[in-house]
């Protein structure tokens, strides 16, 4: 009666670049199941029952929380929000004591987000518990590359040969990280614009195609993915304002019109409107930002189930 | 009578002289006696010790190391660094003035003389500027009667280039030579690694080449200006070889130093996050570390010296934007330097030995480095087959931060003479 | 992995007659009523609810709604088991508020998969009775739970296993025991 031995074998889940084709699309198979569990009346398995997720937030972030609490919830886990603020030594509570006081408390899951890259590698080496990567500094933020992933192949079935235009502010950005490795593994052609000063060095040894000129960008696109601009950007003469950068960079209806007819605008959230995106494309027929935040909580629920399900493997 | 050491039977090897062969050595007190063929019935109450099989060398001195004392004695002392010294088979240490309070003063010089140990010596560098502000300069003179053997206020770059030009012209009075740690403050910004391939993969803040090679052309400027000595520290980017390469040609009294760890690592060292190759300057790209090992073999770079950085674990086990920059190594120098360069023949034997003890003391104008009759028993005896694993938990260092731990090194310090006391004898500290 | 086959219980053709017989108790114990519907538990209790509505269909031209039920996130075994199922889709195209269930599956053992799927269905709605119907039930309950509906009662020991082959996953209709393989 049961099926396959162990399909998933990590105790962790901290980014895309380390994961196979196969171990990405068993997360989004076993989402896809999860969204069937949200169209329920009682929305609600009792599979996590018992066991203990933690949420550990150094950067606030009301929706991915509510969304990974929200995951837990629906498999019936017990769930538990920490925010924290991060400290050296001097200061006060370190990363390390924090540790210490997190295994005490026999946790089965810790959820983490951190303004430092590499924090849940850290904690993922001395905890026994799994831990999720919530976004870590400019590194990975896995669950969103996967449920982007998940969006788009609900729009095209299949993602080999899609070309997806990144546009923004690369650099820094964890998402644009983690969507470049999933969209690649899946076979997408990934293309990547923006200002020089907010593209990274030698980003097209990760296999993207840079573009300079976001008219011919969009051109040659089918997914727009819009990156959010952080208003710090200003401040160390990344851009000389955000009016130049909306009045260059901006997705505005007017831009779009000299695009490809059907193309999918994304948007990891929350937006700056009137920045990096105009409200009327945001809310209009060609985004699907809103079934992103849908299938946010499916893919969260499907990572806790593959993490929790089945004996603490190191991975 | 003086304790008498007869060495027999090793390679005794010279750098000044170009001395290479098998000879046997007499040590009585702090002086080496004899070099040659001597025959033991000839010697009188000497403790024979056989040193076939053994390369006998000048003690090795490093110009670039971090004592933490005073103000950090958890990470390291005078006495711990000293001992970790002779443990690499240094004889002697230069340290840089970043304590706290910072060595800018006479006393504070004066202060590190008198906690020397006997395991090795332990000559100062004292500060450019006063608290090591960038501002003012110190009070050099004073500095240099202290005994202070260069100046420097690494850690920091001399990021104002008038107090640069001023250092460089101030201290032609005393012959002393200015260290610079070359960095541009606005360039470097909040970096933490190289900036490259692997910072774009790491989502980490990257220091670009740049950073250094401004600050080198600024340095090489004001000397061809002023005359003075510089001395840059700790090299890392294949740009700054260059720009060094170009100034001796031109005939600058300029010299440069690289550590055993850019020598050896590249940032793909940091891929797994690990804070202990987390370094200032960075590891930087492959082409970077090509650059730096032809540097030293056409003699363009000088000397190769440590920057060894202790921190406490602490500090070092954190998220690693938070984690402080540096790595130990004094106790892995020499064995990196054999098994990564003289062993694959990128380096010859005497040119290492030489980057390591001769050119250190020509430029600090140290009166070491030389092995000769009537010199001082300063000595190294190394075995250079010998394997071993990196073990932080055998370091006689303070700190444990290396990124070396259980990486086979071919090559290691069997006995360090100071002064003619034996401070490491067969692999073990004295007293210990 | 190599098999080995003890005894054949049932071959394609007893294996029909039986889904035969079953088909025709139920609608003999429902006496016509209009409320039942078909719940099959993946993989192998799906195909025969499927033959069985089919038969159903065929005696008594009733088109009884059939469901599928994954109860891979009801399990209790989860963190003991060295296996870690793949989860597949539950589909059911019905309300199950008032209706009469038979939960459909292949071998009825220690009872545990057949509580998982009545928790299942009860966070649909509620039912008005959920009946059972298996081809083999094969003794050492570990629940109190029975059926209602029996292909075979096949006596085995712990060391045993009931393979069911059908011919939508296994290309054949068989039901045999044999050696549990120690894995």
């Amino acid at each position: 009666m049961s099926e396959l031995v162990r399909p998933w074998q990590r105790k962790d889940l901290l980014g895309l670049e380390d994961l196979r084709v196969e171990e990405i699309r068993l997360i989004l198979d076993t989402a896809e199941t999860m969204k069937e569990i949200l169209q329920r009346p009682i929305r609600k398995v009792p599979i996590l029952r018992g066991k203990t997720v933690v949420n550990l937030f150094f950067e606030p972030s009301t929706r991915t929380s509510a969304s990974f609490d929200l995951a837990a919830k629906r498999l019936s886990a017990d769930t538990l929000n920490l925010s924290a603020k991060t400290s050296s030594v001097q200061k006060g509570e370190t990363l390390l004591d924090t540790v210490k006081n997190l295994e005490a408390m026999k946790l089965d899951v810790l959820i983490i987000r951190s303004p430092s890259s590499g924090a849940p590698h850290f904690l993922a080496k001395r905890l026994a518990a799994g831990v999720i990567n919530a976004g870590d500094g400019s590194h990975e933020h896995p669950t969103q590359g996967l449920l982007d992933l998940l969006t788009l192949r609900e729009r095209f079935s299949n993602l080999a040969g899609i070309r997806v235009l990144i546009v923004g502010d690369v650099a820094h950005s964890r998402v644009a990280r983690s969507g470049i490795w999933g969209l690649t593994k899946l076979g997408a052609r990934v293309s990547v614009c923006g200002p020089p000063t907010l593209l990274p060095l030698e980003v097209e040894r990760l296999g993207v195609q840079v573009y300079t000129d976001l008219d011919k960008a969009l051109r040659e696109t089918q997914v727009v993915y819009v990156l959010r601009l952080q208003m710090e950007r200003q401040a160390r003469n990344l851009i000389p304002s955000l009016r130049e950068y909306a009045q260059l960079f901006g997705i505005n209806r007017e831009r779009l019109r000299r695009a490809k007819r059907d193309v999918i605008i994304m948007h990891p959230g929350p937006i700056n409107r009137g920045v990096e995106l105009d409200p009327d494309v945001a809310d209009g027929p060609w985004s699907v930002i809103l079934e992103q935040v849908t299938n946010g909580v499916a893919v969260r629920m499907a990572v806790l189930y593959l993490l929790c399900g089945g004996e603490a493997v190191s991975g | 009578m003086a304790e008498r050491f007869l060495l027999t039977g090793g390679r005794v090897i010279d750098p000044e002289s170009g001395r290479d062969g098998e000879a046997d050595l007499l040590i009585q007190g702090n002086r080496i006696i004899k070099v040659g063929n001597i025959r033991k019935t000839l010697v009188k109450s000497a403790q024979i010790v056989k040193a076939k099989g053994l390369l006998i060398a000048p003690g090795l001195v490093d110009m670039h190391t971090h004592l933490r004392e005073p103000g950090r004695e958890d990470e390291e002392t005078i006495q711990s660094g000293s001992r970790a010294a002779a443990r690499g088979g240094f004889t002697a240490v230069c340290c840089m003035p970043n304590t706290e309070p910072p060595l800018d003063d006479q006393a504070k010089i004066r202060l590190i003389y008198e906690r020397g140990t006997p395991y090795a010596r332990v000559f100062p560098i004292g500060a450019v500027s006063k608290g090591r502000e960038g501002q003012e300069l110190t009070e050099v003179g004073d500095l240099f009667r202290a005994g202070a053997v260069a100046l420097s206020d690494d850690g920091s770059p001399v990021a104002n280039a008038e107090l640069m030009r001023r250092a460089l012209e101030y201290t032609r009075l005393f012959g002393l030579p200015v260290v610079d740690h070359c960095e541009e403050p606005t360039l470097f910004a909040d970096g933490v690694m190289n900036e490259g391939f692997v910072s774009t993969r790491l989502g980490l803040r990257g220091i670009p080449n740049a950073s250094e090679e401004v600050l080198v052309s600024r340095d090489l400027h004001l000397a061809a200006l002023t005359g003075g000595r510089l001395h840059l520290a700790h090299l890392s980017a294949g740009g700054s070889v260059s720009l060094l390469r170009n100034a001796k040609r031109q005939g600058l009294p300029v010299t440069g130093e690289v550590t055993p760890h850019h020598l050896t690592l590249t940032d793909e060292a940091l891929l797994s996050f690990d804070t202990n190759a987390k370094v200032n300057p960075p590891l930087r790209a492959q082409g970077d570390l090509e650059a730096l090992r032809a540097g030293l073999a056409d003699d363009t770079i000088d000397v190769i010296a440590t920057d060894h950085a202790p921190h406490s674990v602490v500090e070092k086990e954190a998220e690693f934007d938070l984690a402080p920059f540096g790595m130990v190594g004094l106790e892995t120098a020499l064995g990196l330097v054999l098994t990564e360069l003289v062993h694959p023949g990128r380096l010859g034997l005497i040119p290492a030995l030489r980057a390591m003890s001769l050119n250190p003391c020509r430029i600090l104008k140290l009166p070491f480095g030389r092995l000769m009759e009537g010199g001082p028993a300063d000595l190294v005896c190394i075995d250079l087959n010998k394997i071993w694993l990196v073990n932080p938990d055998q370091f006689a260092s303070k700190s444990r931060n290396t990124p070396f731990t259980g990486r086979r090194l071919k090559g290691k310090a069997v006995h360090t003479l100071v002064d003619g006391f034996f401070a490491l004898r067969d692999s073990r500290l004295d007293g210990s | 992995m190599p098999s080995d086959e003890k005894a054949q219980v049932m071959d394609a053709r007893t294996l029909d007659r039986v889904l035969s017989r079953i088909a025709h108790e139920i609608l003999e114990h429902s006496k016509g009523c209009p409320d039942l519907a078909l719940i099959g538990i993946r993989t192998r209790g799906a195909y025969l609810a499927e033959r069985l509505a089919k038969k159903i269909r065929g005696v008594e031209s009733l088109a009884l709604p059939v469901g599928v039920l994954d109860i891979t996130l009801y399990r209790d075994d989860l963190s003991s088991v060295a296996h870690q199922p793949v989860v597949k889709p539950t589909q059911l195209p019905f309300d199950v508020q008032g209706k009469i269930i038979v939960l459909v599956d292949d071998v009825l053992f220690t009872g545990r998969t057949v509580r998982a799927a009545i928790d299942a269905i009860l966070d649909f709605g509620r039912p008005r009775a959920i009946q059972l119907a298996v081809l083999v039930d094969r003794g050492h309950r570990e629940l109190p739970i029975r059926a209602d509906y029996v292909g075979k009662v096949v006596p085995t020991t712990q060391g045993e296993e009931v393979r069911v082959r059908l011919s939508e996953t296994d290309g054949m209709d068989q039901v045999s025991i044999e050696d549990l393989k120690s894995k």
